[in-house]
């Protein structure tokens, strides 16, 4: 393990981040990053992935392109951002304004046993981000950094933005939301007044 | 059949003028109101993806892997767009795991395959991935319409949007390496 700072708690991270959540969309994905958020309230404006591993920021992408006005959210892991890291480069090319990616990174494969993660050997996701184009990207390692990313989420931007908060490596209770992927589709294009077909 | 068969066109062997199927394909999409298109590349879609990206209507999102398109489609229905993802069938391989999101989760889905590894096909590492195209799609629960001519693929197209779009299936067009004539070498 490389000598970087893994401190921050994931729920309380995840609960000021979506405080003020307004408007937002939020696109989780599969594993942890879907708890937390179901942990800070569910609500009709998410999306809950629970597979399709590498998808999160690409399906916050189709979102935000067809929901230019709304902030889009895709809070996911470091290993799900890594199985998708072409994704990045693809996000950066479309450039939707209103997408924000939050990578939740803790440095290990949390679901499956902890096993330490490329991130967790040094790879740095904002500064691929940054590589690959995205507008905006940042480290956030303390609570000043939280608090300052929260009041910047509804900023309006010039491209995507990507922003890695490093949390502590730890399994915490889970808290389950629901798995049925045409209920939770259905209940977030009704939320954007879209019928059921 | 040649056309000179149809009309008793006898003035030797003028052949029958193609029809523009891409043309057709993209006026297919767009009356169907199809926003957003997702892509990699293949020679066969190449006119077709020039359409689409002439087209102020539809944003295009060129992709690293094919997988993305997937997801990207699924985020699209979720804001009330609809979409289509252009592959060569090799990509097919690399969707197997995203199309569970699709699936399970009965977003509406139209892909357009153009084959490689079949008809007088030169390069023997596309057979493998040629011959498992419709099998592994038909496994992860996507249907497959295959096209053999130009008549049928704008037909299929046409069917294959309406069942996507107006009752939730996922559904892959698979256009023949015959239809679209073996890779020159």
């Amino acid at each position: 393990m490389v000598n970087l700072s893994f401190t921050l708690d994931r729920r309380d991270v995840v609960a000021r981040l979506l405080r003020d959540r307004g408007e937002a969309l939020v696109v989780t994905g599969l594993g942890s990053p879907s708890y937390d958020v179901n942990a800070a309230g569910d609500h009709k404006g998410n999306f809950y992935l629970w597979g399709a591993m590498g998808a999160a920021a690409l399906v916050g992408m189709g979102l935000a392109k067809a929901q230019p006005e709304r902030t889009v959210l895709a809070i996911t892991g470091d290993g799900e951002a890594l199985m998708g890291l072409g994704g990045l480069a693809t996000i950066a090319v479309a450039k939707p304004a209103n997408l924000v990616v939050i990578v939740l990174d803790n440095g290990h494969f949390g679901e499956t046993g902890m096993q330490q993660s490329h991130t967790g050997f040094g790879l740095d996701l904002a500064a691929v981000g940054k590589a690959v184009g995205f507008a905006e990207t940042g480290v956030v390692t303390d609570d000043a950094g939280v608090e300052a990313l929260a009041a910047a989420l509804h900023a309006r931007a010039t491209g995507p933005r990507l922003y890695v908060v490093r949390v502590r490596a730890e399994n915490v209770a889970r808290s389950l939301p629901p798995r049925d992927a045409v209920w939770g589709k259905n209940r977030l294009r009704a939320h954007l007044g879209f019928g059921v077909s | 059949m040649s056309q000179d068969a149809n009309t008793g066109h006898t003035g030797g062997t003028m052949a029958a003028e193609p029809r523009d199927w891409p043309l057709e394909l993209h006026r297919i999409l767009r009356a169907e109101d199809v926003r957003q298109m997702c892509f990699v590349p293949d020679a066969g879609h190449s006119r077709l993806i020039k359409l689409c990206q002439a087209d102020p209507e539809m944003a295009t999102h060129v992709l690293t892997t094919e997988e993305e398109g997937i997801a990207i489609a699924a985020g699209a229905w979720l804001g009330g767009q609809r979409s289509v993802v252009l592959m060569q069938s090799s990509g097919v391989g690399n969707c197997i795991n995203m199309l569970s999101l699709p699936v399970i989760g009965r977003f509406p889905l139209l892909m357009m395959v153009t084959m490689r590894g079949e008809w007088a096909e030169f390069n023997p590492w596309q057979m493998p991935m040629g011959r498992a195209t419709e099998a592994t799609l038909n496994a992860i629960g996507v249907a497959t319409v295959r096209a053999e001519t130009a008549d049928d693929l704008v037909e299929i197209t046409a069917s294959s949007a309406k069942m996507a779009y107006g009752a939730d299936q996922q559904i892959a067009v698979i256009i023949s390496q015959r239809l679209l004539g073996a890779k020159k070498w």
